[in-house]
């Protein structure tokens, strides 16, 4: 406390000046510099992303042309040039084959959170477990995965990877519904209850309705987080042959996989191919967490809050 | 309105009937609560199975398969020795530098978003955190060692002379490894990884300080910074040793991009210029070429990880849940 002045002094000195010139110099400085620092902070956040996007762009876009969505992988890795089709395929496939896993699943766990549960502990624990859920290293659900299924039926699968992809997902699904659901006015469901439908109608038909762009909005973002995720994949669906396929039911080519391996390698072609990956996995990722984002907007709109 | 005139008067229509829907009431009920159930189940699933497969590995190596630092599945002679303290070395090393860099940024972002930002640049602000959220953790990877490492080799080996004479620094900034690929380039960009989820966290946990704080701390002729010292980070501190927990429990569980860029090395060295692996890049890298006790060591390394990461955001989840429950009391 330097301020401390003895009151007969600061009588005669008037009444305190309130400027910012009054502020000591240290504690102006201190100020200043602390502000500068938490503006930069931000500022060297941009660095990496502006950094990372202009290299994949960069990049991805000297190999980018149309063939490299739509013709095979090149299998002599001596060939440069285009071809990441089953690539994008497989990667659709799985990303899908898991939202249809883990969305509908999702969405009824975070109904009984939010409808039945509420603050029972059961629910608490269930709402604690789903948070530390998506703490848990992907990699840990490949290897969940490799040991349940791929150990069990002896080789990997696209549908084990979808697996792998819709244990990512749950619980992202869980939370972010919930949220939704928590807005849902509470005079919407006093309404259709005093109507006379039951708990389960009310839920389908009348909250499920109210939230179901937030739900899309939660169910995109785990698409986006699931569709970039390499390691679940790495023990579930990573030994694939380079030819558009649809087989579930055999190991699938996806891009993050490919990527992956591809970056390992010495060969500048191959990097070249993986750049080209790494930008239509980006654009893909990109365009749903932003439509993920403009969905819950809406939704929150909607709901009034 | 056909209804009303068929009738009986003095019968009202039951509201409480046994008739339509009260056994799908409670099938719905009980398909919820399984559903929900499924999370705890799968975790279960997760620790059981994955134990189950690993326990070779464990019951050979007991206790030292985290106290030795010796890895050697394939010796010349005698028994294959897994001894993962090495990798949990690297783990711990590569998320620390992660923290001490990513952290400040971290809470220097949710600081400008709720103190200092104009509304409209409020908006563009989260807009370049969602989108650093966004970007694949093999992106990373494949910028980090194509673009990325190779830079910073220069910079190491600037650091490095510079530090050279200074005892102390000089062994943790050695001679650096000429590919960059080390626990500095893995921690770095773990950093970047980790700065979205820190950032989210304690933007929410900062947003709870009651403005009435902060008043009061502007009213005693506090500058800014003197508010957010005074104000704000006492009221919030819990909760931001929470974002922080989560933070290193991502960049702890972090596998593709760690892997691609921290080296491939079995060492223990002070060295952070050096390469080493950590426990989730071991796994990737290894599990192709592994069999028999070597695949149950992995998958063991896989466990101990589960284990850490559940117990890292167990705490993490309940620091940021007293910090709410202790705001939301003082609400009340």
């Amino acid at each position: 406390m330097t301020t401390t002045v003895p009151p007969a002094e600061r009588a005669a000195a008037g009444p305190p000046s309130l400027r910012r010139s009054a502020l000591t110099p240290r504690r102006r400085i201190t100020n200043r510099v602390a502000m500068v620092l938490i503006t930069l902070a931000l500022v060297i956040s941009v660095v990496p992303l502006a950094w990372v996007t202009i290299s994949v762009l960069a990049r991805g876009f000297q190999i980018m042309s149309w063939e490299f969505i739509t013709e095979d992988i090149p299998n002599s890795y001596r060939r440069v040039g285009p071809g990441m089709a089953p690539a994008i395929v497989g990667t659709f496939l799985i990303t899908g084959m898991a939202a249809l896993l883990a969305v509908p699943l999702g969405v009824f766990g975070a109904i009984y959170l939010n409808e039945y549960g509420k603050q029972k502990p059961l629910a608490q624990l269930i709402r604690t477990m789903a948070d530390v859920m998506t703490g848990v290293p992907s990699i840990v659900m490949g290897l969940f995965i490799y040991t349940v299924v791929v150990v069990t039926t002896g080789q990997q699968t696209g549908f084990a990877g979808a697996l792998a992809l819709a244990c990512l997902m749950l619980p992202i699904v869980i939370r972010s519904s919930e949220e939704i659901l928590r807005l849902v006015p509470d005079e919407l469901r006093q309404a259709s209850l005093a109507l006379g439908a039951r708990q389960w109608r009310t839920i389908l038909t009348v909250v499920l309705p109210a939230a179901i762009s937030g739900i899309a909005s939660g169910a995109l973002l785990a698409i986006a987080r699931a569709a970039g995720e390499t390691a679940p994949l790495l023990f579930t669906c990573s030994i694939f042959n380079p030819a558009v396929s649809t087989d579930v039911t055999h190991s699938l080519p996806n891009l993050p996989v490919l990527i992956f391996t591809y970056s390992e390698q010495p060969d500048e072609a191959l990097h070249q191919q993986a750049w080209g990956a790494a930008l239509v996995l980006m654009l893909f990722v990109l365009v749903s967490s932003l439509l993920a984002k403009a969905l819950l907007a809406r939704s929150r709109r909607k709901l009034g809050r | 309105m056909t209804t009303q005139t068929t009738q009986e008067k003095d019968a009202p229509p039951p509201i409480t009937g046994k008739s339509g829907g009260v056994r799908t009431e409670r099938l719905f009920s009980w398909w919820t609560l399984a559903t929900g159930l499924l999370v705890l189940a799968i975790l279960a699933l997760i620790l059981i199975t994955t134990t189950k497969q690993a326990w070779p590995a464990f019951q050979e190596m007991g206790l030292r398969f985290i106290t030795s630092s010796t890895w050697d599945p394939n010796p010349a002679s005698g028994d294959p020795v897994f001894g993962a303290l090495a990798f949990i070395y690297g783990t711990v090393v590569s998320s620390l530098i992660a923290l001490l860099i990513g952290v400040p940024i971290s809470i220097g972002i949710a600081l400008f978003l709720t103190e200092l930002a104009p509304r409209r640049l409020r908006a563009t602000a989260v807009l370049i955190v969602d989108m650093l959220a966004a970007i694949p953790s093999v992106v990373f990877g494949l910028w980090g060692v194509l673009v990325l490492a190779p830079l910073l080799v220069h910079v190491y080996r600037w650091i490095s002379d510079l530090f050279a004479p200074v005892p102390g620094l000089s062994s943790l900034f050695g001679e650096p490894v000429g590919t960059g690929r080390s626990f500095m380039t893995a921690g770095i960009i773990l950093a970047i990884m980790i700065i979205p989820i820190v950032t989210s966290i304690s933007r929410e946990v900062l947003s709870t300080v009651p403005q009435a704080n902060k008043d009061a701390a502007f009213a005693l002729g506090a500058t800014q910074w003197e508010m957010i010292t005074g104000a704000v980070f006492p009221h919030s501190f819990g909760g931001l040793v929470g974002a922080v927990m989560l933070g290193l429990g991502r960049a702890m569980g972090e596998t593709i991009a760690v892997s691609l860029v921290i080296g491939g090395a079995t060492s223990i060295t002070p060295n952070l210029f050096a390469g080493g692996n950590s426990m989730a890049a071991v796994i990737v890298q290894q599990f192709g070429e592994s069999t028999g006790t070597f695949t149950a060591a992995l998958i063991g390394l896989g466990v101990v990880l589960f284990a850490i990461t559940v117990l890292v955001n167990l705490s993490a989840r309940l620091f940021v849940r007293r910090a709410e429950i202790r705001v939301r009391g003082a609400a009340t």
